[in-house]
């Protein structure tokens, strides 16, 4: 049985003067205890709705909702001890410091006034928090704040993690940090739901994604399970004169699987191919004898961005789209890093299986 | 680790202190509010007492011991409009969603919040009652008729901010939150026996002051500061002739409606 597990769950909201909108529109959710899984999908796909029905913040209109065979809707003051919640909007006071926000979580969990400090300062260090510790929170970076309110979810260690968008609106740079924090509580063994419009991320931090949009899970698997799904490499050639675009397109669709796809004033072509290297290879004799001439040429898989234009019709949100071009051209040398952290994860899980 | 152990009890007193703190935390940390709860009943004080005073006559007292409680009153009623912007400007913010999540006691917020505004409204009143000291205000009844003077000032904004807190979670705009409490707040004050006698006001609102629950609560704190005029005419109604009873049925009747209202509001209510 998973760990956390949605069945059937719909959110219908009325509003005044217009139809209804289903949030939720028949989720089935199933998460492996110790696993990551991203919900993944654009603004308004019914992410967060999802993520506040598990954390007792709003009753769907129906369905089932399961952690640890807890059911939420009928029993949510035995599912508020054992997780966490980290929001798209720093849930963080102000007013108070970094260490007084983090003991008053702890105080509120009813941990006592001894532990309550001694937790507080443990996440303190580990959250590298020092300068916002006796600090009112108002005045410091969105990056920081993000971590006091990652640090105020994790005041209890609780078996669950859910994380709504935990790096919308982070710069590159703190973006990394909260993917290399994230990697490390995994490591540890926390059960994580997050949600996320950056493909990006989903990539390197979820075992498994489910694809959400309009409410329902339209696809789910691994991220490497779901770029395979829509068939093998593509071959890409960029050429110098887009007068040659027309014979081009005529020879990918020659050599290719597909009909192939023009963009960048017909500069760019595209097409599947299921054994891209050979297809490039007559691509590029065929198009020397014809003697055009190319800018640049190769194969790439699929990419989330193109698995999610092909399950949904439309591409992610242009503002995920935006953020996430800002963070390949500013930070490339990055998410290697945390891809790496990912690697090294999965060969500790692996280690310890076996 | 693991939640406490301890009973319900416990922890709704532990929950609702913590709440609280939180609160006084706030008016350490953010100046204007105690600037504010201090220096505008002065000002009150000061306006009506030197700028009214000469136009307005009360016939067998001075317009000084006549306008305290009314300024007391209003101050204080004023005062509970914090936890109407406090509950709207939490739920913007996103941490009642944080302590929804929380296996704390689902009231416990609003008690801090209320608290809080408790506690503002006790500094007011002393800073009041200290400028009306000096500029000329007299206690006139014994020490227990005061105390119970103050208790039900107290009391009254405590409930009636139980009122603003359901509102504040209700119309969840902190910058609108504002305009309904004037809205609401400034015909209960103005139109009541505040700050002149109900019998100087034409028939409709003369009628509407007379039920005014803030014109019971003036004329209870009048009566046990001992500052209401003798033979002063009084209203033909109930409420007026038993204003400390009233006042204290008034103070019960929003209670109970509120308290639990606005628990319930909170235990459903989400940032977006």
């Amino acid at each position: 049985m998973a760990f956390i597990e949605a069945s059937g769950l719909t959110k219908t909201y009325t509003p005044r003067g217009a139809g209804p909108v289903h949030a939720l529109d028949g989720l089935e959710l199933g998460v492996a205890q110790g696993t990551v899984t991203a919900l993944l999908g654009p603004n308004g796909a019914g992410k967060t709705t999802a993520v506040k029905v598990f954390t007792t913040l709003i009753r769907p209109t129906a369905g089932i909702a399961r952690i640890d065979g807890i059911d939420v809707l009928t029993q949510p003051e035995r599912i508020r001890p054992i997780i966490g919640v980290s929001g798209q909007y720093a849930a963080v006071d102000e007013n108070l410091t970094g260490f007084e926000n983090l003991d008053m979580v702890g105080r509120l969990y009813h941990l006592g006034a001894v532990q309550s400090r001694i937790r507080a300062q443990e996440l303190i260090t580990l959250f590298d928090l020092e300068e916002a510790k006796n600090r009112p929170v108002k005045g410091f970076s969105g990056g920081m704040r993000r971590r006091i309110d990652l640090a105020g979810a994790l005041v209890t260690r609780p078996k669950v993690l859910f994380l709504d968008e935990p790096t919308t609106g982070l710069d590159p740079r703190s973006r990394l940090g909260m993917w290399d924090i994230i990697n490390t509580l995994v490591g540890q063994g926390t059960t994580v739901l997050l949600t996320t419009q950056y493909l990006e991320e989903a990539d390197q931090l979820a075992d498994s994604i489910s694809v959400i949009d309009y409410g329902k899970v339209i696809a789910k698997g691994t991220s490497d399970e779901l770029k395979a799904s829509i068939g093998g490499q593509r071959v890409e050639i960029t050429l110098v004169d887009p007068a040659d675009s027309a014979a081009t397109v005529e020879v990918l669709r020659r050599f290719g699987d597909s009909e192939p796809t023009t963009t960048a004033e017909g500069r760019e072509l595209t097409v599947n191919a299921s054994d891209a290297p050979r297809a490039l290879q007559s691509i590029l004799a065929e198009l020397g004898d014809r003697g055009i001439r190319l800018f640049d040429a190769g194969m790439r898989r699929p990419t989330l961005d193109d698995v999610f234009l092909r399950l949904t019709g439309h591409s992610a949100t242009a503002e995920a789209a935006d953020a996430a071009s800002a963070e390949a051209s500013s930070a490339s040398a990055a998410p290697a890093k945390a891809a790496s952290a990912k690697r090294e994860r999965t060969t500790k899980k692996e280690r310890s299986r076996s | 680790m693991t939640p406490g152990p301890g009973t319900t009890v416990s922890h709704w007193f532990s929950d609702g202190w913590i709440t609280t703190r939180r609160n006084l935390i706030k008016i350490k940390r953010v100046p204007d509010i105690l600037v504010f709860t201090t220096l505008q009943p002065i000002m009150f004080v000061l306006l009506f007492t030197y700028v009214y005073a000469g136009v307005i006559n009360i016939p067998g007292s001075s317009y000084k011991e006549f306008i305290m409680a009314g300024i007391f009153a209003q101050t204080i009623v004023f005062g509970s409009t914090y936890s109407g912007s406090a509950m709207a400007q939490d739920l913007k913010d996103g941490i009642i969603d944080r302590f929804r999540t929380l296996p704390m006691s689902p009231s416990a917020v609003l008690i801090g919040r209320t608290n809080g505004d408790l506690f503002i409204n006790a500094v007011s009143l002393v800073v009041m009652m200290t400028t009306g000291f000096i500029v000329g205000w007299r206690i006139r009844s014994s020490f227990l008729e005061a105390l119970g003077a103050i208790a039900l000032l107290l009391l009254f904004a405590y409930a009636f901010s139980w009122v603003m807190a359901f509102i504040g979670m209700s119309v969840r705009s902190p910058e609108v939150i504002n305009n309904v409490s004037f809205l609401i707040l400034f015909p209960l004050t103005f139109v009541s026996n505040a700050f002149v006698p109900s019998a100087t006001l034409p028939t409709p609102l003369r009628v509407f002051a007379e039920f005014n629950p803030v014109s019971a609560l003036v004329s209870a704190v009048r009566n046990l500061f001992g500052n209401t005029p003798p033979n002063s005419p009084i209203a033909d109604n109930w409420a007026q002739q038993n204003p400390e009873v009233a006042v204290l049925i008034g103070i019960l009747v929003l209670l109970v409606v509120f308290v639990p209202l606005a628990i319930r509001k909170f235990a459903s209510v989400s940032s977006r």
